[in-house]
């Protein structure tokens, strides 16, 4: 093994450590602001992660959307309700640690079928992976392999996509965008 | 309003937004050769306005972005999106079918990729502000409910 794999194979369990750390801290701390910080530092750690594992592309929406957006979508959430957590009575406690325990062991039972991390023989790398490598040059004449399966391979997907964010700010403009106008109205003016 | 006092936050911001924004142009347009895309030019780009919005207020934000134009670019976006895909039938290929877009096969890939980049980076752009400005806007409401009229048209989309 050369050195280099091992600094990647160091690094990838020290975020990994650093994750859980986050995630146990945010089950534990009750003030919401804090919490929301945290599930930023999170994102920031699993951009890194993805970094490390060479997907540049995830890692920069990781960043942008995970550590940037909604970190600022969750703090005006806090501001609109309460930055602090009630506490949850220990009985439900117990029952919430119990199921996650149980869902928790499902996942590694399943992941016994899985195949082994890197594994160049795993079907995902199979399938299609070797065309969009081998021929996107060819066909689409992209260096950026992931650009060229986004827009144009898997371009109807893409597109599926923008419109689910479209979907959902037309969603929020009439759910919480609109309401307030009516009722600001309804406040102001009688002959309205 | 009470980030009036705090100079450090507006001027250090002032300096960050037109590397933000110069930033986001990089990634939109540069996408098919480094990392990012549309996605996530739009996000930054978002981003930007979101820091504006966030130190100098949700009205000064308004201002200089009103909800009008980010509702006209948040459909432009997946029109742009879904009309490189009608033109590309209009000329005979399939739909999304970028090849046929110029002489080259090639040269299409490559315009249709850009546009429909530019597409995605729109929607995104104005999806973000439109979000962060209900919810801004629902707050600085509860804040100030003497004030609904203002709430109602400087937070509202």
């Amino acid at each position: 093994m050369n050195i280099e794999i091992i600094t990647s194979d160091l690094l990838e369990v020290a975020t990994l450590v650093i994750m859980g750390i986050t995630g146990l801290a945010i089950a534990r701390i009750r003030n919401l602001f804090a919490v929301v910080m945290l599930s930023g530092i999170y994102s920031l750690m699993g951009a890194t992660l993805y970094v490390i594992l060479d997907a540049v592309d995830v890692a920069f929406t990781e960043a942008a959307v995970g550590a940037g957006a909604s970190t600022v979508l969750m703090i005006g959430t806090l501001a609109l309700t309460s930055d602090r957590e009630l506490a949850t009575p220990n009985a439900r406690t117990v029952k919430g640690i119990f199921v996650c325990t149980l869902i928790f062991a499902a996942l590694v039972y399943g992941s016994f079928d899985m195949p082994l991390y890197g594994d160049p023989l795993a079907p995902v790398h199979q399938h299609v992976a070797p065309r969009y490598l081998g021929e996107s040059m060819g066909e689409i004449g992209l260096p950026n392999v992931v650009t060229s399966v986004l827009a144009s391979y898997r371009g109807y997907d893409t597109m599926g996509e923008t419109f689910v964010i479209f979907t959902a700010a037309v969603g929020v403009i009439t759910l919480i965008g609109r309401a307030r106008r009516k009722k600001s109205g309804k406040d102001g003016g009688s002959g309205s | 309003m009470m980030m009036r006092r705090k100079m450090v936050l507006r001027v250090v911001s002032k300096l960050l937004i037109p590397f933000i924004l110069l930033f986001a142009l990089y990634v939109q347009w540069h996408g098919d050769f480094g990392p990012g895309g549309g996605f996530q030019a739009g996000v930054i780009f978002a981003s930007a306005f979101v820091l504006y919005g966030l130190i100098f207020g949700l009205g000064t934000l308004r201002t200089a972005l009103p909800s009008w134009l980010t509702r006209l670019v948040l459909a432009a976006g997946v029109l742009l999106y879904a009309g490189v895909g009608v033109a590309s039938l209009m000329l005979g290929g399939n739909f999304l079918d970028y090849d046929v877009l110029a002489h080259n096969p090639l040269h299409g890939q490559h315009y249709g990729i850009i546009l429909v980049e530019f597409g995605v980076g729109l929607t995104v752009f104005a999806g973000i502000i439109t979000i962060f400005c209900a919810f801004a806007g629902r707050a600085a409401a509860d804040v100030n409910p003497s004030e609904p009229e203002q709430a109602g048209d400087t937070g509202n989309d």
